[in-house]
């Protein structure tokens, strides 16, 4: 599992904090997503979950480890991160782009099993006819979506005695409603293998709603509440969260917000 | 579809046509050298006979390690091009820009002006090692005022500003040296800022391979990190490379580079910005295509401008950066106007 321990992060002379304590257990199998308003602390967690800044207080392990004992090198072959906005600086095909996933597994040059899995991530979200394209010539989707093969190819493969690790900074911006369905049923798809532990932040609360096994709510740095979807997406914490009535819609076990 | 593409095709026509240039630079020039006179000083040269012909000679002592030179240096601008294109992950970049070069030419023209008041006396190779101090110190004085106060790490555009700033002062320095020289003084100056290959010998073809080798050698081998820095710092962080360490090698192999080839050929411009764009719109930006055949294609370039350099205004020569600008200009600009090459 990952686990983050009291983590508490300040900048500036004033010491703002921009986490406050937080402490959330995030477990394999299950889709960990983390949802609230602007300026919450989402993006500042996902940095330091990510080992981008170093809490002054707190710490954060992957497994047994701590995260501060794990080098950038080890660390890129058990966890792969998809953030926002990448752009080029240079143009490469997107073959180029997506192995780049694979490059933590081999020194020189890329092994059959590292080509394989860069071709079955790429055939996975159906980029594998634009394989030879420049990738600065796709549109914003199809760019998404070459990240996606990119950043899965990277866990591709089971780890013996370990964990793999996928953090989402927002992963479906850019795309239209059917590949943002696609992708969030290919990763529940993924999560059948027990090993994988997912952390996404999304901002649409019905995708959160539909898909998210654990929530967990940010509110001014600090965590407003954390749990199962019917536990959390109730209308006391949403108002709390986003100062907005919702309407919540009940049909069996799904859940959906309106708002007005 | 290649997933893993072999770039030897454009390797092994690259190495060929360099043979072909290289040979062409070694016949041709104010007295023109046979194929038979090559042949026979070779055979001479190795069965250690002492009575070459005066054509024997000038391809033994001149022309040959012009030639090499010609090679090593052409090297050294385009693979110093490539690494800090892609470590400053902007494409107009040149290999002197983090001040390397204008550094060195301010210790030449320091050596130019003010050489006989100076102690320091190393025969020969008092200009190479006056213009090389010159563009280390530079490059140091960059890194050091680019570092930020708050975190210690230099930042890609502190680092650009910076180099430019530094670049205007010491080339400042080099236009009051020239303001306050005698006559012959100053058109050394300038003779050496438009870079010149006149001074071949066989010692520089020995410092210079040296440093060109294991410099290329070294940087063949941040290829794979150099790429994962297209997608930005923090993706090559979480793609496994130690951005720190890697920026501060990649960086000490491209002031090495640059400083020992501009130390003995003074400044040659173009090259480094011109050839990597060259392979890129050839067959992409994977840096170790780049790396390993702007090598190649450096001294074809170079060697192809210093044979015009020799030939145009035969007897005489011209300075070789007059060349690769006036001919490596137009044809960047039409190249880059092609349609499907952009950023």
């Amino acid at each position: 599992m990952l686990l983050v321990k009291n983590v508490t992060y300040y900048i500036g002379s004033e010491k703002k904090k921009l986490l406050n304590n937080i402490s959330v257990e995030f477990s394999p199998g299950k889709l960990n997503l983390i949802i609230g308003p602007n300026g919450a602390g989402k993006s500042t967690l996902i940095k330091a979950i990510c080992g981008q800044i170093h809490p002054q207080q707190g710490d954060i392990f992957y497994g047994e480890k701590n995260i501060n004992k794990i080098s950038v090198a080890n660390m890129a072959k058990i966890r792969s991160v998809l953030s926002q906005n990448i752009e080029l600086s240079f143009p490469l095909t997107v073959t180029e782009v997506v192995m780049m996933g694979r490059y933590p597994h081999f020194t020189a040059n890329p092994t059959e099993k590292d080509i394989i899995a860069c071709k079955e991530a790429m055939k996975l979200f159906d980029v594998l006819s634009m394989a030879d394209r420049n990738f600065m010539t796709l549109s914003g989707g199809e760019k998404q979506r070459v990240h996606f093969a990119r950043v899965l190819s990277q866990i591709w493969y089971p780890i013996k005695d370990n964990y793999r690790y996928l953090i989402l900074d927002e992963p479906l911006t850019f795309l239209d409603v059917h590949y943002q369905f696609d992708f969030m049923y290919k990763i529940q798809r993924l999560l059948k293998n027990n090993d994988i532990i997912v952390i996404g932040v999304v901002h649409d609360l019905n995708l959160a709603a539909k898909f998210g096994d654990q929530i967990t709510v940010l509110k001014n740095a600090s965590i407003l509440t954390n749990g199962t979807k019917e536990a959390v997406l109730t209308k006391e914490h949403i108002q709390l969260a986003y100062q907005l009535e919702p309407i919540i819609h009940k049909e069996g076990e799904k859940i959906f917000l309106f708002f007005d | 579809m290649q997933l893993q593409k072999t770039y030897k095709g454009i390797f092994f026509i690259l190495l060929l046509l360099l043979v072909i240039i290289s040979l062409l630079s070694i016949r041709y020039g104010a007295v023109s050298v046979s194929l038979n006179e090559i042949f026979s000083a070779l055979k001479k040269y190795f069965s250690l006979q002492n009575d070459m012909t005066l054509n024997e000679r000038i391809f033994m002592d001149i022309r040959l390690p012009r030639a090499i030179l010609c090679v090593l240096v052409g090297a050294s601008l385009a693979v110093g091009g490539v690494l800090m294109q892609a470590l400053f992950r902007n494409p107009i970049v040149e290999p002197g820009l983090v001040g390397t070069s204008s550094g060195a030419a301010f210790g030449a023209a320091l050596y130019f002006v003010l050489g006989a008041v100076f102690k320091f006396d190393a025969g020969e190779w008092t200009l190479p090692i006056t213009a090389c101090v010159g563009g280390i110190l530079s490059t140091f004085l960059v890194l050091i005022l680019s570092r930020s106060k708050q975190s210690g790490k230099s930042s890609i555009v502190a680092l650009l500003l910076i180099g430019i700033a530094i670049n205007a002062l010491f080339m400042s320095g080099v236009g009051f040296l020239s303001y306050i020289a005698r006559d012959p003084q100053a058109r050394s100056i300038t003779f050496w800022g438009l870079g010149t290959l006149s001074g071949a010998n066989w010692h520089s073809v020995i410092i210079v391979g040296i440093s060109t080798i294991v410099c290329i050698t070294a940087a063949m081998r941040y290829a794979k990190q150099l790429n994962t820095l297209m997608l930005g710092e923090d993706e090559a962080q979480f793609l496994g490379v130690n951005i720190k360490q890697m920026k501060r090698n990649v960086l000490l192999i491209n002031v090495l580079l640059i400083a020992v080839a501009t130390a003995f050929v003074g400044i040659i411009s173009f090259v480094g910005l011109i050839v990597p764009h060259l392979l890129r719109m050839l067959n992409g930006s994977d840096n170790k295509f780049l790396i390993r055949n702007s090598a190649i294609l450096g001294g074809i370039l170079l060697s192809m401008a210093d044979l015009m350099a020799r030939m145009l205004l035969r007897p005489a020569e011209l300075p070789i950066g007059i060349i690769t600008s006036i001919v490596g200009v137009p044809v960047f600009i039409i190249l880059l106007r092609k349609k499907d090459y952009f950023f």
